[in-house]
């Protein structure tokens, strides 16, 4: 798309032409997103997610439930709307495509009506404060920029994206293993790292406290560019830190990282690997063999490898008379590949995160969930953009029904995973978490009564 | 409770503990003395004073347990054995009245009740920990042999991760979910599987202290409700000036309102920032200058901290936006970082006006990658504190002093020892809050130069050119504090001083000269210093 087409095509958006030639130019277009919200945005997923089973149907049902979630609006011009709320899914749906927000972010349940906040006090009884949160987690690829060349700030590649694969990997099997955690929803961010949201309902009744020990549960890098060693293990591994390891970590550091970021290329990096090391006879001797850069041995082996099986058998063979060196080859693969959380995002209730199916304003790319049984498939690269997706409206077969047009798009495959494998699951385990609750409140009652 | 005067003795009613570590769960029915009344509450707040001194300090837990023994005994025993336990009760319900009154005062109550509550509780024996747990509500079972098999060698990595002995075949472990055991769970302390937590007897202390703190923090926002609506007024001129007397007595001032200096200007603060901030503000400071940048936590750090020392929030505003706009723009700053600045002095949001952080607090923050806040001797590596603490001027010896404590995470004992060397004087109260370092500081520095003859104020503002050869000596700084006189009066820092820098006698001479003979703590010295040069001449 050259320039002079994209100023030509930005006024008529032939969106009801027939396969003519698409002329939708990249980038992203305030009117996209008016079509987007009209057509292919997901109102009902979203509305039937927050709403956890509370549709009126059951007599247990909050029917105040839905009304009481904040959501929030980023307008076009910057202008940022708080504390929304909706009483039932058209509201929801006619606000957003009236509004056209470019993002749109969901907050906490709160004891009220966020549009009713000013009438309550700020403590005692009557207070306005959160009282439902789904346990959030973000992880951003900027994070891990000190240890990543081949990209820096916003950018994303191929190489390093498998970062946040691993992450995912991690942090998804202890919340299930370790957590309990059933309902997990882990959604790209749109440009440079992924979203997690746990909607169990004891992950949403989770405490500020609670959340807080669960993300320093996983918390491991420690430190920031004033402190040397950033990982450091004084003793052997939790079970976790030990799963996490054997079954990603070192796999993915030697197999794949090694090799993507040419870790022991040249001197700049291989000394910030040796900065880890505590032992100054260790690293001068690693040192005095790599800073002649040629090796006798076979050539043919990658030199990233080699240098990082000598680092291992350096470390590894003889007496280990400083203490801190036992455990410095699992320090240094955690140093590099081990997930790196935002703690403020995970341990505060009122924290408002990017709803999915958002559109990011400045990649175009849709917030679509990932798989996190096939994380690896996931492309950064090749996540639909706004316009692709309109494209694709245009292009598509014109007499299918109108209510799921999402599905002549690639945004269809998003949407049905969405539902299939995250939000039936969730909603029938709230309606069967509802029943259970009812019941035992109506025997409770029946008790209560006997003579 | 009932208050009576002092005439009439007490008669006792049993309370809701047999044991002798009551939980407070409910006001005793006692009449207690009006003298009573007082005496135990400052008696049991000499206790929870002692716990939050040494727990500031850093000490560990062993010696945590000891200091809380030491503490006990000495302050709350009774000449009648029987009434140890009223008096134990009494004075906590008495703190309570006392401490429910504000968000900060609650909250530290609740961190010393609960510290208290926990060394009390490790200190009994285990037979007294098992009738104790029976009292709480807790949701814990103890696991079967056959599930102990189950996941023994994952309770062993536990252990092994912390140096503790590897359970035996008759250990006894609980099975609880893990919400109930927070701390456990963020320390990674305990085996989860599945949502349950595996939690060995002597950690069991975490469930019960968990347990403590909320029942206690639910009881101090009724306490406090029940305060303002009626007891507060019917006790107007009884109980109510004496509990409030006591809440002062022992809490430092929060810097909320900053008081004595009145109001600094923006084109102070590079100076004050080299002469009077503590380190950790400094950092921040000159990483904001450098990066015309700081993220959230040093924002929020940094900012209070200005605005507990006398900066308006008009002067704030623009000196963030000096900064940040050479990074993202006037617009941007305007658009995205002026709200929260604002939000910093109660005119934003919820309208509270947030109180700058002590050192407990930072130092309990933990800074990501790109944070410059928290606390820099908890933090920074030993070679760059060193650095740090050069450029503020401290000497290699008191820099070793320093370090020392670094070492052994005494990390506040490490900020007054910076203090003393930068000023030259003690500082006996020890720091525990940035602003009160800013305000000792600057109380030390002020009255000093104000005393100076009106050439001397000439010089220091105008920077006279025939003076330069003075400010070279100290690195070109505008203000010369008295410690540095006392500095350079001690004859072998002065001939380093003077020497190394390779002035000539005469014009430190002429220096001293009209520093010394306005400060007549030094005056004393001034004649060593004149003879010392006029050997070297």
């Amino acid at each position: 798309m050259t320039k002079e087409e994209s100023k030509n095509g930005s006024d008529d958006m032939l969106i009801d032409g027939p396969k003519q030639g698409n002329v939708i130019p990249d980038g992203f277009n305030p009117n996209y997103l008016k079509v987007y919200y009209g057509r292919l945005f997901p109102h009902a997923d979203i509305f039937k997610w927050m709403s956890y089973g509370n549709d009126g149907r059951h007599p247990a049902c909050d029917k105040s439930y839905f009304g009481r979630r904040e959501f929030s609006f980023t307008l076009d011009n910057d202008i940022y709307l708080r504390f929304q709320s909706f009483n039932s899914e058209s509201e929801l749906e006619n606000s957003i495509k009236e509004k056209c927000p470019s993002k749109i972010d969901i907050g906490p349940v709160y004891s009220v009506d966020p549009a009713k906040r000013h009438a309550y006090a700020q403590g005692g009884d009557n207070v306005f404060a959160p009282v439902e949160r789904e346990l959030i987690f973000d992880i951003d690829i900027t994070d891990y920029d000190d240890v990543r060349y081949c990209c820096s700030g916003a950018d994303v590649c191929l190489e390093c994206w498998p970062l946040m694969t691993v992450a995912i990997k991690v942090i998804d099997t202890a919340l299930r293993d370790d957590f309990g955690f059933d309902h997990i929803l882990w959604v790209y961010s749109g440009r440079r790292g992924v979203h997690c949201w746990v909607c169990d309902g004891k992950a949403r009744r989770l405490t500020n406290e609670q959340r807080g020990a669960i993300a320093d549960y996983f918390r491991v890098y420690k430190g920031n560019e004033n402190s040397n060693k950033k990982v450091s293990f004084p003793g052997p591994l939790h079970p976790f830190l030990v799963r996490s390891y054997t079954e990603v970590l070192r796999e993915f550091f030697e197999e794949k990282l090694l090799l993507s970021q040419n870790l022991f290329s040249t001197e700049e990096r291989y000394e910030k690997i040796l900065s880890m090391i505590p032992d100054e006879s260790v690293t001068s001797e690693l040192r005095g063999k790599w800073q002649e850069n040629r090796r006798s041995s076979n050539s043919k082996e990658d030199i990233n490898f080699f240098r990082w099986e000598q680092l291992k058998n350096t470390l590894q063979s003889g007496k280990q008379k400083v203490q801190g060196l036992r455990r410095c080859v699992e320090e240094i693969v955690f140093a590099f590949t081990y997930p790196r959380l935002d703690m403020e995002v995970s341990k505060h209730r009122n924290h408002l995160l990017k709803a999915p199916f958002c559109v990011h304003p400045k990649t175009g790319r849709v917030c679509i969930p990932i798989d996190p049984k096939d994380c690896e498939e996931l492309d950064p690269t090749t996540v639909p953009t706004l316009s692709e997706l309109l494209r694709e409206l245009n292009t598509g077969d014109s007499r299918m029904d109108v209510d799921n047009e999402w599905e002549k798009t690639s945004l269809g495959k998003s949407i049905r995973f969405f539902r299939s494998s995250f939000l039936q699951p969730l909603l029938k385990s709230c309606k069967e978490e509802m029943e259970s609750g009812y019941k035992a409140k109506i025997q409770q009652t029946k008790n209560s009564l006997s003579w | 409770m009932e208050i009576v005067p002092s005439q009439r003795t007490r008669t006792n009613t049993p309370n809701d503990s047999v044991s002798t570590l009551p939980l407070y769960r409910y006001a005793p029915q006692l009449e207690v003395r009006l003298e009573d009344f007082e005496v135990f509450a400052m008696d049991r707040l000499r206790v929870l004073k002692g716990i939050s001194d040494a727990l500031a300090r850093g000490k560990r837990p062993e010696e945590m347990e000891n200091l809380v023994r030491d503490l006990w005994k000495a302050n709350m025993r009774h000449p009648e054995a029987s009434e140890e336990v009223n008096k134990d009760i009494i004075s906590h319900f008495v703190l309570r009245l006392v401490y429910c009154r504000t968000e900060d005062l609650r909250k530290w109550f609740l961190s010393m009740e609960t510290a208290l509550y926990r060394y009390r509780f490790l200190l009994r024996s285990s037979e007294a920990k098992r009738a104790l747990m029976a009292e709480f509500d807790l949701p814990c079972k103890a696991i079967s042999r056959t599930e102990f098999e189950n996941v023994k060698e994952k309770l062993e990595q536990v252990a092994r991760s912390f140096d503790q002995p590897l359970p035996t075949a008759d250990a006894i472990f609980y099975k609880v979910p893990f919400e109930e055991v927070p701390e456990l769970v963020a320390g990674r302390r305990v085996y989860i599987h599945k949502g349950h937590a595996y939690v060995a007897m002597h950690q069991v202390v975490s469930l019960v202290v968990t347990q403590f703190r909320s029942n206690l923090s639910k009881a101090l926002i009724l306490t406090n409700r029940k305060w303002t609506s009626t007891i507060r007024e019917q006790e107007r001129d009884r109980l109510t000036p004496i509990v409030e007397a006591l809440s002062m007595s022992y809490l430092g001032p929060d810097y909320s309102q900053p008081k004595e200096f009145g109001e600094i200007s923006i084109k102070d603060l590079d100076q004050l920032a080299r002469s009077s901030f503590p380190l950790c503000m400094r950092h921040l400071f000159d990483k904001l200058r450098e990066d015309h940048h700081l993220k959230h936590g040093g924002r929020m750090q940094l900012g209070l901290f200005l605005k507990g020392v006398g900066l308006r929030m008009e002067d704030a505003l623009a000196f963030w936006k000096a900064e940040f706009s050479q990074k993202v723009g006037a617009e941007r700053f305007d658009k995205e970082y002026a709200y929260s600045i604002r939000h910093n002095y109660g005119k934003e949001g919820k309208r509270t006006d947030y109180t700058p952080y002590s050192c407990q607090k930072i130092i309990s923050l933990t800074p990501g990658v790109g944070d410059h806040h928290g606390c820099p001797y908890r933090h920074f590596s030993e070679e760059n504190l060193s650095a740090a603490l050069g450029r503020m001027g401290v000497g290699s010896r008191a820099m070793e002093d320093v370090l020392d404590k670094v070492r052994n995470r005494h990390y506040q004992l490490a900020c007054t020892l910076t203090f003393e060397a930068v000023h030259g004087s003690s500082c006996d109260a020890g720091i525990n809050h940035p602003n009160q370092y800013f305000s000792d500081s600057h109380k030390i520095l002020q009255p000093k130069i104000s005393k100076m003859p009106v050439s001397c104020l000439h010089l220091l503002k105008h920077r006279d050119p025939c003076s330069i050869h003075y400010w070279d000596i100290f690195q070109g700084t505008e203000c010369m504090p008295p410690c540095l006189h006392r500095t350079i009066m001690r004859h072998k820092e002065a001939e380093v001083l003077g020497i190394s820098r390779g002035f000539n006698a005469v014009d430190l001479l002429q220096f001293v000269f009209i520093f010394v003979v306005q400060t007549p703590s030094i005056v004393s010295y001034f004649f060593q210093i004149v003879y010392l040069y006029k050997l070297m001449c």
